[in-house]
């Protein structure tokens, strides 16, 4: 286990040191830099800048000095905000949207799998097809359009639900339901599929003609081992839920870290594209681990060693 | 040991969703309130807890977050709108548009012109207490010429002697001639006569700062707790990327006459949001207006909508580089084509006018009337002509209009300029039977593309800094870094250092003037419309007024319920 762990350890610094380099001499490389603006700015002011924020040198040397940094933790100043560091705006952005997205998860965790379940059980039935209604829309209604009907609808109905905005449990409602569905109806669909080949298995006859009850065999032998599917497709799922979405937050107005993502990229604000892909690729690579790990636990039939057990 | 399991999964659902509903919200970002001695008589914590009476909280939407709110640093409206309430210069623009005094109580011009001597107000104080001295104007304007500050702005110093030559490290700080001759006292000595340059002291990047503050705390204007101004407001709360409160400030020399108690802005640009939002009651005012609604807004008489004037000009580049773009008969034949009135009318649909030349309408010349007045209309609508010209061009570069196929408009993604390029493809169909391509790129490529001259026809917008022709007139002089069409005619350079080397009104008015009529002989750019502001108010707002150059100022506001 713990020459497995270290083996993944190793093979993820490749990993994220493969992703630097990439996303940074790509990032140069596109046309466009962080301070040519419209406008009359003399070539002078325009160096001043270039050097300011060390643009000025060979791109080599940039590299090398940013790797330094980066070993230090240090992800550098914003070229945009003179207010906060690219780690100010990460430790600031992230506990958001990581309360949006663990919100979402939880929606989508008790209600997708709950649906997927019931549409299994009743299969070619009324409730599969409200189940299966429910999920299609969720997979194919962008998050855009979600969200403005939410607002449409809702927020401008409901007096206590804020149209946007962020600081209190009810701004964080209709953001959150907005950003579930997807999850949501995918992990119905997952769940429902997966039952559904639960359900037929040999066990399961024998279970039922033991003579337990019907809901006891659904929730202790079918329900578990359906699930299993869903966990694996948990660690991006949340990965991509901690960070945020660039829509939604734009949308409601979420102080968020999904924004930066596209904003960093439009504003060729290089040290918050390297900073915002390395902390992603991070979590990113850490729940894929802690997946792979979660595995062992709740499957017995995988092995990673001979000696492994 | 099955139900101890049964309840640990139970018992952590049950505290993640408790953590979830009580509310444990991270904030958008941790700012300590200002402990600054602001507005005492009103609460700072928040809109719905008045105290005795209503305070009158004005709220709001700044469309984004700003990248900084030191006024050396700053370089948008986003950060203007909140600096222009929280500070003042020496100079204010008042609701008539005309430039007063503002931290100055008067100021005397030498007979050259070159040299300005400004007194303070004897009753001007900091959020913090400290006086306003001459002495933080000195110390704010080198301190925005310090090269290794390397401020964005730092260019609309360079009016000032030895500005530029220390901005670009050629000359020292000593050199920069503004100096505090005391307390009360400022000398500025410049290096050309420059007939607006009362009006820039009301400009941001010359508001003053607080030198104490400044020198202790490099940090001071990150956070709301350290950031001390000037102006009738001072900033009390801010949350980054969320929300911004400011605070009538009870120092500010004119405070009686402020009838606001604050304003709350959220951070949001998302603009169909905000408008839901102001729809809903949440917002009393609102700039930046969804184009679709402005319409609606228009169609209906709506009073709620202003249209704001603005001195601003959106443009097609032509690039001359380019044939058959380097022959002045096609350029002209180009815009005698383009009917700017169905562009305006059906298309921006924002109360923007038809172009009549580079300089919008609205600024005074020598006279004080306006200036549009003096030079008249300089755009032609005029199919007939502009066919015959553009035929003419064509034949003169020996190609045809086949060749036009070629021919690129670049523009920056949006959907308002993919529209008017699209109508502007179709006018030119019509009317000269040509089919010019499109092409939508990220604002950033654009902007390297014109610099390096890869673009054939290019969309191009300037809103300008001051109310003077000249921030206009200034774009297209031969070495202006804005120049992407490589406009180079010794006239006209002429007539720019004619009207930048004098004082005298009458004979910069009249260089600028015939600087525009031969810039639009030349079209080496082809003007399309003028900008406006559209904004929304509820009728129980009252008093905000919009200078030409700022975002509507709310100084002034009052809410009447």
């Amino acid at each position: 286990m713990s020459r497995y762990l270290l083996k993944r350890t190793i093979m993820s610094i490749i990993t994220l040191w493969t992703i630097v380099t990439i996303t940074f001499f790509l990032m140069h490389s596109i046309p466009g830099d962080p301070f040519r603006k419209e406008g009359k700015m003399p070539v002078s002011v325009y160096e001043n800048l270039l050097k300011k924020y060390g643009l000025d040198r060979p791109l080599s040397e940039q590299y090398v000095i940013y790797l330094k940094n980066l070993l230090k933790g240090d992800f550098g100043d914003s070229m945009k905000s003179k207010v906060e560091t690219v780690n100010d705006m990460i430790r600031r952005g992230f506990p958001v949207s990581a309360y949006l997205g663990l919100e979402a998860l939880l929606i989508a965790l008790v209600f997708g799998p709950a649906l997927g379940a019931l549409a299994a059980l009743y299969q070619n039935k009324l409730p599969d097809y409200i189940s299966m209604i429910i999920a299609i829309i969720g997979i194919s209604v962008p998050s855009f359009i979600m969200g403005t009907v939410l607002i449409q609808f809702v927020a401008k109905n409901v007096s206590w639900i804020p149209i946007g905005g962020w600081g209190e449990f009810r701004h964080t409602i209709l953001p959150a339901i907005a950003l579930s569905l997807m999850p949501l109806a995918y992990m119905a669909r997952l769940m429902r599929s997966s039952m559904l080949e639960v359900l037929n298995q040999d066990y399961i006859k024998t279970a039922t003609s033991k003579g337990i009850s019907k809901s006891a065999v659904i929730l202790k032998h079918a329900v578990r081992n359906a699930i299993l599917p869903i966990i694996s497709v948990l660690g991006t799922l949340i990965s991509n839920l901690l960070v945020g979405s660039f829509v939604i937050e734009k949308i409601f107005g979420i102080p968020g870290l999904g924004k930066f993502f596209v904003q960093s990229i439009n504003n060729r604000d290089y040290t918050l594209i390297m900073g915002t892909t390395i902390f992603y690729a991070i979590i990113l690579i850490v729940l894929l681990l802690l997946v792979d790990v979660a595995y062992i636990f709740i499957d017995p039939r995988i092995k990673l060693t001979k000696e492994g057990r | 040991m099955k139900m101890n399991r049964k309840f640990l999964v139970l018992a952590s659902l049950f505290i993640v969703a408790a953590i979830l509903v009580t509310g444990c919200v991270p904030k958008g970002g941790d700012t300590p309130k200002n402990d600054a001695p602001a507005a005492s008589d009103t609460p700072t914590s928040g809109t719905d807890t008045p105290a005795a009476g209503a305070a009158k909280i004005l709220r709001t939407n700044n469309g984004s977050e700003p990248g900084s709110l030191d006024p050396a640093l700053a370089q948008g409206t986003h950060e203007s709108w909140v600096l222009d309430h929280t500070f003042e210069g020496l100079m204010k623009l008042d609701e008539n548009g005309m430039v007063v005094e503002g931290m100055a109580k008067e100021y005397k011009v030498s007979d050259d012109f070159l040299t300005y001597t400004f007194t303070l107000r004897d009753d001007i104080k900091w959020s913090n207490g400290d006086p306003v001295t001459a002495h933080d104007f000195e110390f704010a304007w080198k301190r925005a010429l310090d090269p290794d500050l390397a401020a964005d702005y730092a260019f609309q110093l360079y009016y000032i002697k030895g500005g530029e030559a220390y901005n670009t490290e050629e000359g020292s700080l000593d050199g920069v001639a503004v100096k505090a001759l005391d307390d009360k006292t400022l000398e500025v000595t410049l290096e050309a006569p420059t007939g607006y340059f009362l009006e820039l002291t009301a400009f941001y990047t010359y508001y003053p700062v607080n030198k104490a503050v400044v020198e202790s705390n490099p940090d001071w204007a990150k956070n709301a707790a350290t950031h001390i101004s000037n102006g009738p407001f001072t900033l009390t709360e801010w949350e980054h990327d969320a929300s911004l409160k400011i605070r009538k400030n009870p120092n500010y020399y004119d405070a009686a006459n402020v009838p606001l108690d604050g304003v709350d802005f959220t951070i949001i640009d998302d603009v169909n949001t905000t408008w839901q939002g102001y729809e809903g009651g949440e917002y009393d005012f609102l700039v930046d207006v969804p184009q679709a609604v402005t319409a609606k807004l228009q169609e209906e008489g709506n009073p709620e909508l202003v249209i704001g004037g603005m001195v601003g000009t959106y443009y097609y580049n032509l690039n001359p580089a380019i044939k058959p773009l380097n022959n002045v008969k096609v350029r002209k034949g180009l815009s005698m084509t383009l009917d700017r009135k169905t562009i305006v009318e059906k298309i921006a649909q924002g109360g923007e006018i038809a172009a009549e030349g580079v300089v919008p309408f609205g600024i005074f010349d020598e006279n004080g009337n306006e200036y549009r007045d003096g030079v008249g209309q300089l755009i032609e609508y005029n199919v007939e002509e502009g066919k015959k010209l553009f035929a003419e061009g064509l034949e003169e570069e020996g190609m045809t209009p086949e060749d036009f196929k070629k021919i690129v408009i670049l523009y920056n993604t949006l959907e308002s300029h993919k529209k008017i390029a699209q109508a502007a493809q179709e006018m030119w169909r019509v009317n000269l039977g040509i089919e010019v391509q499109l092409e939508n790129v990220d604002f950033q490529v654009k902007l390297d593309r014109e610099k390096d001259g890869d673009y054939h026809i290019s969309r191009g917008g300037w809103i300008g800094d001051y109310m003077d022709p000249m921030t206009f007139i200034d774009l297209w002089w031969s070495d202006s870094s804005f120049n992407d069409v490589n406009y180079n005619n010794p006239k006209y350079d002429e007539l720019v250092y004619t009207a930048k080397g004098t004082a005298d009104q009458k004979i910069r008015f009249e260089a600028m003037r015939k600087a525009e009529k031969m810039l639009m002989e030349d079209m080496p750019v082809v003007p399309v419309y003028f900008y406006t502001q559209p904004y929304v108010q509820k009728p129980y707002v009252t008093g905000v007024y919009k200078p030409l150059v700022n975002y509507p100022k709310l100084t002034y506001a009052d809410i009447n319920r």
